[in-house]
């Protein structure tokens, strides 16, 4: 299949590949142990779909943040992306 | 009783999921790759990482036009959520001519093309020919939509509220109907005010429809663009330019792809950011008293 008209490139093939990874994973948790709502410090009661949709959401806006704040590489952006999501994951 | 745990029923979503990932999710991700590129042309692409992200980022005109967009929603849902209770709250109840019509009547404004509606109020606010323009006129009102932002904005919001109130009443009229009558008999019973009626029994009752009232709103009018290109084409100066006629100039005036691009994504980010902390907000209201 011709995908050319969807000028892939290697970083969002990758960056897709993360993201589909993380749904599979999620998945695969979900069957084996299924989520419980919990209250955590969020002011609602929420899954753990729904603390990693925030946790992405929220390091969209980091990486925004970092870009329009400072000109430094964005791995910096990435690894406090990275500790966000968890810390919302355990704690959230 | 235990439930039977049947999990088949999902197949039936397949259909659904294949046509969002056809119509959504391929061209969301095709926005990705573009966002990250500058293209020339057909396969003619260049890498450039995020320097379309940083560019929308530090762009004035950008950031102008989205706290034009934010007041604006907060405007439309600030009239049209209030408005449309009201006029649920007002409309007749059971099955009668009087109701038929009275939802006909409302419905009309939601069946008119975005582009007619935007056409209908530019005829009607122009001063020479138009019934609003020319009646301002008359009263010795100095009222141009053209050449006035304040006029254009409030020409601009009383569009909106015309064309879309209808929905908010709609949906609120439907949640009203859903609430039995022992619920009304209950109250006056307990010799409840109107106000206490309405607090403890239609506006709870009422979360459900208002929910995805707010969230229509604010989505259809965070991404308003016909009516306003065709009533003001974003003047008078760019006053009334909101977030997606500012990403149409980029893309289709100035072929501006990829940074019209990462300005969509961008877009959609706040869109989503937006859309979550309401629906949050307003499906935890309340929650703690239905335990």
């Amino acid at each position: 299949m011709d995908l050319q008209w969807m000028a892939w490139t290697l970083p969002t093939a990758l960056f897709f590949t993360g993201i589909a990874s993380m749904l599979v994973l999620m998945t695969v948790w979900e069957l084996v142990s299924p989520t419980v709502e919990a209250k955590g410090f969020l002011p609602m009661r929420t899954t753990r779909g729904d603390r990693l949709f925030i946790g992405l959401l929220g390091s969209a806006f980091i990486h925004l943040g970092w870009l329009a704040a400072t000109d430094a590489a964005l791995w910096g952006a990435l690894g406090v992306s990275l500790v966000w999501t968890a810390f919302v994951i355990r704690f959230g | 009783m235990d439930k039977v745990q049947d999990n088949r029923a999902w197949f039936l979503i397949i259909p659904v999921f294949l046509i969002v990932a056809f119509s959504a999710i391929l061209p969301l991700m095709t926005v990705v790759n573009y966002s990250v590129q500058e293209i020339f042309g057909p396969g003619q692409t260049l890498f450039v990482g995020t320097e379309w992200f940083g560019k929308v980022l530090a762009d004035d005109r950008l950031h102008d036009a989205l706290f034009r967009q934010i007041i604006y929603s907060l405007a439309v849902l600030a009239i049209e959520i209030p408005l449309g209770i009201v006029i649920a709250l007002g409309m007749p109840g059971g099955r009668s001519a009087k109701t038929s019509l009275t939802l006909v009547l409302l419905a009309l404004p939601l069946l008119i093309p975005f582009n007619v509606v935007g056409t209908i109020w530019q005829i009607f606010g122009r001063g020479d020919i138009g019934l609003a323009g020319a009646t301002f006129r008359a009263l010795g009102i100095n009222y141009n939509y053209t050449s006035s932002p304040l006029d254009a904005w409030l020409t601009v919001l009383v569009m909106d509220v015309w064309h879309w109130t209808s929905l908010v009443a709609l949906l609120a009229y439907a949640g009203l109907q859903s609430i039995p009558p022992a619920f009304y008999q209950a109250a006056k019973i307990d010799g409840a005010s109107k106000w206490a009626v309405f607090r403890y029994i239609q506006l709870p009752k009422m979360r459900g429809v208002l929910v995805i009232a707010i969230l229509l709103r604010f989505m259809d009018s965070f991404m308003i663009y016909t009516e306003p290109f065709v009533l003001t084409g974003g003047g008078p100066g760019n006053s009334t330019t909101f977030l997606s006629q500012y990403l149409t100039q980029m893309a289709v005036g100035q072929f501006d792809i990829g940074r019209a691009a990462a300005f969509s994504i961008i877009y959609f980010l706040i869109v989503l950011l937006f859309s979550f902390v309401f629906y949050t907000i307003i499906t935890n209201t309340g929650s703690g008293e239905k335990k």
